[in-house]
């Protein structure tokens, strides 16, 4: 199976043969660094990677021969559909647009599963993770990165209270990254500490012997706090513990990410802050990787403020060190991420650190200032530890509320979160291992007393599953109603009759964006947009995000809302193509037809950009084909127009002309049709006319031979030209 | 913890001479302070997860691995390794031990388990 660019995935195609399927690979996967002043299109770049196959690049591009320089760090794009089959779509977009690692949420409640799920159950506000799921989306992957030419992580997490569990089904279906951090697992998930500590050590471990990158779980400390910018200390410790804890668990300390995000935002000076601390943790854990994070904490509904803190948040990255750049949809204050705001994260990162490529070439951190700072910081940490270590130990610590207290330490507020040895999922699970404790497996953390003399634990059985995924069991559904066959069932007709209906998350979803400004206060705004939507005949609506202009002058309000129908493909009248001939063609007609046209923007127009893209040579222009021009310049009224084509002999008049509301260019249009016929030379002259809103109808209409819109190049124009040329002379 | 007012200029009094470099050693001599015996626990513990891992990785699927590991935990034999009760009854009959376990969980082979790991073993 290989993926072509213009057709859809075919998730029946995925779900074949699963229970034979085998990951291609195994372990993470960086990015091929280029070495600095890699030449990219025009430009040299310093900190910039293999570029790709196949992309959609940032929306300038195609000013700079649609370049997609790809940044050296690996891109992050968080999944959470909640339907694996969509996820798979989701991922094919992210990875065209640069997302290198593909990391999907758990459904919830998965971390207080005690054991594994099967089959392909329905989350929410993720996907239950199972070994089928597992193994479709790696296939899915498998086949993307070959379409976009470059590996792909695919992430998930090791938590909760089945984490050896999970780290062996990760470990063989070729998941390549995973959250692991038991304090996580304390904190915020309300299981026993004990637990998590003892069954993290033996998750570690599994996922060391592929090579899996770990991400820990510190960050949601200041995602909890209210005051996230004074957990900094113990966020250092946080990370500390899992990391260690990781590395004595027998993890490379190269497949180690620390989760780092920029703690707090504007309208704080928020730069200061973030900027010591990215600063400290990067010194402190020098031998490790980073992953760095966006912020979630403080970010709302409005999505151009989530983008402004992103984009600043990967200033951060540029300006010290990232390895992983991982984004937050900036609708993530609103609902479960879409489509379109998967792809605008990754587009944030890619476009911001593309732009601060090289940045580091003329910009220094001034230490003088700095030191003082980051070492105060460096203190309060130890001296948390300190204390920790004076209470007993990290149980103790606990126990007592040392974390995520919103005091800046050693300052405390007595609001730290408790949880007891005793207490908590899973808690009196744990047991020691007996003298005569056996495991007869690879991979296997802590005391095994394996009989001596052999190679490998599993020799004892034959092999185990690490070594021959022969002998791995597939279970494909348990569940006949809850289940991706009865799920695609439901959409089925849809795509047998080929019908098309709007979607953010799911197929057929039909959910559609709109947004409006009302000149009214919040709530009569809320109200009046929610009748519109009524009257649209769209339903259920509802607003997802306002914005003040003026507490009574105007409110701008955005909505989502569903569309009731679905439109049939086949119906769809698309409107032709410009038809264009080859380089070849057009040089062989104008050697033979010598032409000369002339041409400027007409009325009241200065832009004059996109006629001279359309004329000269350095940009493709009709020039390159032997058509000669007369540039009349801007603001040309029609009438000089005419006489300038009748003195100079041009076959042809190029104006160039904006859309405006008052019409002007429908009279501009209509009076140059009708000067060239007071002057004789109409059925001897093409006159053509261009501009961005401009097409070819609205041309026609007005008495032109063809109009030109966005997107034109010069051999369209020559195309039309040699064409028209043709059939004036026959 | 109860509430208090910062005094990191007390506390931090014997940390004001150290250059940086003492400082991150001395932070990460606290870590693994804090992280050894943490290490030791797990190292010398186990769980109905960790045991469950193991049969996974022994080629039992999900639901076996749950059914014969929550009977060990009844039994309180875990300590002995879930992989090491089904390796050993098998060997005993001299059976695959994916059979042996199978067995297991239909309700066979239990007095073996009792004499072997409930009554005999090493603590």
């Amino acid at each position: 199976m290989k993926l072509e660019p213009n057709k859809k995935l075919d998730v029946e195609e995925i779900l074949k043969d699963l229970d034979k399927y085998r990951p291609k690979r195994k372990g993470w996967t960086w990015r091929e660094k280029l070495p600095p002043k890699t030449k990219i299109g025009d430009f040299e770049y310093y900190e910039i990677s293999k570029p790709l196959k196949n992309f959609v690049a940032l929306p300038a591009a195609h000013y700079f021969k649609n370049i997609d320089p790809q940044p050296q760090e690996v891109i992050t794009s968080e999944i959470a559909s909640g339907r694996f089959e969509e996820d798979i779509r989701r991922m094919r977009m992210a990875a065209w647009h640069g997302a290198d690692h593909i990391m999907v949420i758990r459904t919830l409640g998965q971390s207080h599963m005690d054991g594994l799920i099967e089959g392909t159950p329905e989350g929410i506000g993720g996907i239950p993770i199972t070994r089928k799921q597992l193994r479709a989306s790696r296939k899915a992957l498998d086949l993307i990165e070959e379409e976009v030419g470059r590996p792909i992580n695919f992430h998930s997490y090791v938590s909760g209270v089945a984490g050896p569990e999970v780290a062996v089904l990760f470990a063989e279906e070729g998941v390549n990254g995973a959250h692991q951090d038991p304090q996580y697992n304390v904190l915020y998930r309300g299981i026993n500490m004990i637990r998590s500590f003892v069954d993290a050590a033996v998750a570690k471990k599994i996922m060391a012997s592929v090579d899996m990158l770990q991400i820990d779980g510190a960050h949601n400390a200041n995602a909890s706090a209210k005051f996230a910018w004074k957990v900094m200390p113990e966020l250092l410790v946080q990370h500390a513990i899992n990391s260690l804890y990781s590395v004595k668990a027998g993890m490379k300390k190269e497949n180690i990410a620390l989760s780092t995000v920029p703690p707090i935002v504007s309208p704080t000076p928020e730069f200061r802050l973030n900027f010591v601390y990215a600063l400290t943790i990067r010194e402190l854990f020098k031998d490790y990787k980073f992953r760095a994070q966006m912020n979630t904490r403080y970010i709302e509904s409005d999505l151009f403020d989530a983008t402004r803190i992103h984009v600043l948040d990967t200033l951060i990255s540029r300006l010290t060190k990232a390895d992983i750049q991982s984004t937050i949809t900036p609708d993530e204050g609103r609902n479960v991420p879409w489509h379109i705001n998967s792809i605008r994260g990754v587009e944030t990162a890619k476009h911001t650190l593309i732009a601060l490529d090289g940045i580091k070439e003329m910009v220094q951190v001034n230490w003088d200032n700095v030191r003082e700072k980051v070492r105060e910081l460096k203190m309060r940490a130890i001296l948390m530890l300190e204390e920790i270590v004076e209470m007993g130990g990290y149980f103790e610590a606990v126990e007592n509320g040392m974390f995520v207290d919103n005091g800046e330490y050693p300052e405390r507020m007595g609001d730290g979160i408790v949880r007891k040895k005793d207490g908590g999922i899973g808690a009196g699970t744990v047991v020691p291992r007996d003298k005569d404790y056996m495991a007869p497996v690879c991979h296997h953390f802590g005391y095994n007393n394996l009989p001596e003399g052999l190679e490998k634990p599993c020799d004892l059985i034959g092999g185990c599953t690490l070594c021959n995924p022969d002998k791995i069991q597939y279970i494909d559904e348990l569940d006949d109603e809850d289940n991706v066959y009865k799920r695609l069932d439901k959409i089925r007709e849809y795509r047998e009759n080929n019908l098309i209906k709007p979607e953010v998350e799911w197929s057929y979803d039909g959910y559609i964006q709109l947004d409006m400004t009302i000149p009214e206060s919040e709530e009569y705004a809320e109200a009046a947009a929610l009748e519109i939507c009524k009257r649209m005949g769209l339903e259920d609506a509802q607003v997802i995000s306002k914005t003040v202009l003026h507490p009574t002058e105007a409110t701008y309000v955005e909505l989502k809302a569903k569309v009731p129908f679905a439109i049939k493909k086949d119906e769809l009248v698309l409107p032709q193509k410009p038809e264009v001939m080859s380089d070849d063609e057009l040089f062989e007609f104008f050697a033979k037809h010598k032409v000369k046209v002339v041409a400027g923007t007409v009325g009241n127009d200065e832009h004059n950009v996109g006629i001279r893209e359309i004329l000269d040579i350095k940009h493709g222009g009709i020039e390159k084909y032997g058509i000669k021009y007369e540039y009349l310049g801007t603001s040309v009224p029609p009438e000089k127009m005419i006489d300038a084509a009748i003195e100079y002999g041009a076959q042809a008049i190029l104006a160039s002309m904006i859309v405006t509301h008052n019409d002007v260019h429908v009279e501009n249009m209509k009076k140059l049709h009708q000067l060239a016929i007071e002057k004789g030379v109409r059925n001897k002259l093409m006159i053509i006319v261009g501009g961005t809103q401009l097409n070819d109808d609205m041309a026609k209409e007005n008495g032109m031979d063809a109009g030109f819109g966005r997107g034109t190049k010069g051999a369209h124009v020559a195309t039309f030209i040699a064409k028209k040329l043709k059939e004036m002379q026959d | 913890m109860e509430p208090r007012k910062s005094d990191f200029e007390e506390r931090a009094k014997h940390l004001m001479n150290m250059t940086d470099e003492e400082l991150d050693k001395y932070f990460w001599d606290l870590v693994e302070k804090v992280v050894d015996p943490l290490i030791d626990l797990a190292s010398t513990h186990t769980s109905p997860s960790v045991e469950r891992s193991v049969l996974l990785r022994m080629g039992f699927n999900s639901m076996e691995a749950k059914a014969l590991v929550d009977k060990f935990f009844e039994k309180h034999i875990l300590g002995k390794g879930a992989g090491n009760i089904v390796y050993t009854i098998a060997k005993e009959h001299n059976i695959d031990y994916i059979q042996a376990g199978r067995d297991l969980i239909a309700g066979k082979y239990w007095d073996d388990v009792e004499r072997i790991f409930v009554h005999g073993g090493d603590k």
